[in-house]
């Protein structure tokens, strides 16, 4: 059985070596060593950049340093993290409400830096939820999530939260048609009559980066896939990928793969902004989360929406064109000046790259093939630059140099492929480690590419790191792109399954990085400013503990008269005013995780006791040499108990009394 | 946050310096390091540290009598929120000395200094190692600026019992 196994191995091993052989004409052997001086960043030195990577299935977003591969920072955003209380304290609970309830998990894929003039400015990261359709934005002063927006009439927000040029919108494309909201019960073969794509539009405030749900555009029955906005000559446009053209609901491997071409639609926003603005959308009924983060009270709220503008491409003509693109494709890039749009069809063998410049002169001659649902289908003749010939297999993302050239992704044949975007020709490709998805270059969704490396992000790791059991960290690899030929310099593992990914310059951010929360400024409602301040209330059955933390005590410490059913928050504000000097703090036989207080920062920790006794509780985070003794007591009495309220801090113990 | 993080203050300066000496180009060094890089004392520093004023921006203080009332009741203030977890106004110590009488053991310089610019006081000066010695804490930088720092100082001298 193994001496079988061993021979097949071997003989898939030559193979797949001779097939590459076959395919990879000009194959660079750089790849196998890696050149780790490159990547090398000495203790105590500072990254190049920022690596802002989406965590897919983990719902979170994680920093990483390039080019050397190091974890500095995990963003929770759409799911719970008990290791530093988001979503599970009172302050962030509200930020995973959603019109279905709490929600404290989800499928982030995509991140947007915003922009100015098409280049990063370095103030908020926009992360996508694909499965209960959200838009969060980070603050990129404090590396939180400081606001989600759910989006109504939407099902799979995956073609998300790509940006325009000075970041007057995020989009959010629905994977999955459905029904819209307003007529939500119909049978599922009555698809193609019933069920609605939607594409919307999030403006974002230029002052405080507050999103608002403009307006959608309805589309038929079509899987929007991925996106961008144009820029330059383009910068009117956003572009669409979509697949099953077809429209089957059921058995998409085989009936989303019958048709020759689908489509990159290409949606006018400004045009259409014009629409909504002279009132011409229809204001549909829907209900949705708006959550927000105060910066002051440390406190996120929700707040219900209830209206949406819906523009109908049918009635509102001349916003919507779909341009025929091969093979279901998946990724949709816009190249630096805005002038070419590649389409990635993942089971094409060519890559189709279309021109700005002619699509404008096809809409303007109506040069049509006809129509798709009411919406025009621009011929592909009329709208191709042309097509790089025989790239790899599966082709399904690309990103830019600031020279010319494109880094395509191929799934299939496991490799990044680099061609040059006006004469299409192949360049260089090396191979991945396995089967790549989504890379990124510094900037290079943007007008100004940063260039220098591209990182592979792989959706396969098998052997490349010390088994960890059946499930695996995914694989990434970083090349360096300076010279004509990609280098291999570092392979490391990420955590949760990286999809798209940004990285920006580490002094665009670094400098604006907030180091603790001013304490004259915190406005939370139990916030104690000082020891003074610290008290214990009582409100039926709800107690509320406004707590102080400084290395290295907690005031109070001592607290008696809880009883049997009562409800208790502790508010526990850090007082320290220095940097990287957080405290924790948990509570025995809580049905919650710890919180973690950043200094200045108030937290609320909820603890509903379930018996009587005296219940010990304690800084969490290690916070100098007399961490261990930042500890203090709580004692719950039985319902009806005569216990008054009492708390205190380095009281005195009473006189001994005679025993019992 | 690690339990290495006291230690990272001393050896910072002692890796700076092995780095500096053992690369040809380590000027890109992070501007924002943990801690700020020891650099030799000079001879006002030497003539301060001498003096008891301590170490930091603050070289001269200028007291007035009576009292500013406006700053005590500004002190006293910041004193409730930033220090007083740690500090009571009578002698006892807690987590720190109380704070009576600091005004008549210590110059004022060295009281402001020591205020805002603790990690280097507790380097530098001897007094400050003492209390440290003492009480096993290191006394966190709580972003007071010079002026509130002041302001504490003259709430401090109010509680000495000075008019």
């Amino acid at each position: 059985m193994k001496k079988s196994l061993l021979a097949l191995a071997a003989l898939l091993f030559v193979i797949v070596a001779l097939w590459q052989c076959k395919t990879r004409g000009a194959a660079t052997s750089a790849a196998a060593g890696g050149d780790a001086q490159k990547a090398y960043v000495p203790p105590g030195k500072y990254d190049e950049f920022y690596n802002f990577v989406s965590g897919g299935f983990n719902g979170q977003v994680s920093v990483y340093g390039l080019p050397s591969g190091r974890l500095l920072k995990i963003i929770p955003v759409f799911s719970q993290f008990p290791e530093n209380g988001y979503g599970y304290n009172e302050e962030t609970k509200a930020m995973l409400m959603t019109s279905h309830g709490f929600v404290p998990w989800d499928d982030e894929h995509h991140i947007s830096m915003s922009l100015t003039n098409g280049e990063q400015d370095g103030r908020w990261c926009f992360a996508n939820a694909n499965n209960t359709p959200r838009v969060g934005r980070i603050d990129l002063k404090t590396f939180r999530t400081t606001e989600i927006l759910e989006i109504p009439n939407a099902g799979g927000n995956h073609s998300s939260p790509f940006i325009t040029e000075n970041s007057e919108y995020i989009v959010a494309g629905t994977r999955f048609s459905i029904p819209m909201d307003d007529q939500p019960d119909v049978p599922i073969n009555t698809y193609k009559q019933n069920f609605r794509g939607t594409a919307s539009f999030i403006s974002i405030d230029p002052n405080d980066g507050h999103m608002k749900l403009a307006f959608q555009v309805l589309l038929p029955g079509i899987n929007l896939d991925l996106s961008r906005s144009g820029k330059g000559p383009s910068h009117d446009w956003f572009f669409f990928s979509c697949y099953n053209s077809e429209q089957a609901n059921t058995l998409l491997e085989v009936n989303a793969s019958q048709k020759d071409k689908d489509f990159i639609v290409a949606i006018n926003w400004k045009k259409a902004e014009e629409y909504a603005k002279a009132g011409k959308g229809q204001v549909k009924k829907v209900r949705y989360a708006h959550n927000t983060l105060d910066e002051k009270t440390h406190t996120a709220t929700t707040k219900w929406e209830t209206e949406v503008i819906m523009l109908d491409p049918k009635e509102l003509k001349d916003f919507v064109y779909f341009m025929p693109c091969p093979k279901s494709p998946h990724g949709c890039d816009v190249n630096p000046t805005g002038e070419y749009i590649v389409g990635s069809g993942k089971l094409a063998a060519i890559i189709p790259v279309f021109s700005f410049e002619k699509m404008q002169k096809a809409i303007a001659d109506k040069n049509f093939e006809g129509e798709y649902d009411g919406i025009p289908v621009l011929k592909y003749d009329a709208v191709l630059h042309g097509e790089v010939q025989k790239p790899g297999l599966g082709p399904l993302h690309t990103e830019f140099d600031a020279d010319g050239n494109a880094y395509t992704s191929f799934f299939v044949s496991s490799e990044i492929v680099k061609w040059n975007v006006k004469s299409l020709q192949v360049l260089d490709r090396v191979p991945t480690y396995y089967s790549i998805g989504h890379l990124c270059v510094p900037g290079g969704d943007t007008k100004k590419p940063w260039g220098k490396y591209v990182v592979a992000y792989n959706k396969i790791t098998k052997d490349r790191y010390l088994p960890t059991g059946p499930e695996l960290a995914q694989s990434a690899q970083i090349y360096d792109i300076s010279g004509d030929k990609m280098k291999l310099i570092l392979d490391f593992p990420t955590i949760g399954e990286p999809h798209y990914a940004n990285a920006i310059p580490a002094e665009l951010l670094m400098k604006n990085s907030v180091k603790f929360f001013k304490l004259e400024e915190n406005n939370h409602p139990y916030v104690a400013k000082g020891e003074g301040e610290t008290k214990v209330t009582r409100n039926g059955n709800q107690v509320h503990v406004n707590m102080t933390a400084i290395r290295s005590h907690l005031t109070p410490d001592n607290i008696e008269g809880v009883k049997l059913g009562d409800e208790v928050y502790f508010h526990v504000t850090n007082l320290e005013q220095d940097w990287d000097i957080p405290h924790g703090f948990a509570v025995k036989g809580a049905n919650t995780s710890e919180i973690l207080i950043m200094p200045g920062e108030t937290q609320t920790y909820y603890w509903k006791p379930d018996r009587i006794g005296v219940f010990p509780f304690y800084c969490t985070d290690f916070c100098s040499a007399l961490h261990q003794e930042m500890q203090g007591y709580m004692r719950v009495s039985p319902a009806g108990a005569n216990v008054p309220l009492k708390f205190s801090t380095g009281e005195p113990a009473p006189a001994p009394t005679e025993s019992k | 946050m690690h339990d290495m993080k006291t230690c990272h203050f001393f050896l910072v300066p002692v890796l700076a310096l092995l780095l500096l000496a053992a690369s040809c180009g380590g000027s890109d060094a992070p501007a924002d390091s943990a801690a700020t890089p020891a650099t030799p004392s000079s001879n006002a520093e030497t003539q301060m540290l001498a003096e008891g004023k301590g170490i930091g921006e603050v070289k001269a203080v200028e007291l007035k009598t009576p009292l500013e009332a406006e700053r005590v009741s500004r002190g006293e203030a910041i004193y409730k929120m930033k220090c007083s977890a740690c500090h009571k106004l009578d002698g006892t110590r807690v987590v720190g000395p109380g704070w009576k009488d600091v005004t008549k053991n210590r110059k004022p310089e060295w009281i402001m200094n020591m205020v805002t610019n603790v990690d280097v006081m507790l380097e530098k000066d001897d007094e400050a190692q003492k209390l440290l010695e003492l009480c096993l804490t290191r006394m966190p930088n709580q972003n007071v600026s010079i002026g509130d720092a002041r302001d504490v100082l003259e709430f401090m001298r109010h509680n000495d019992g000075e008019k």
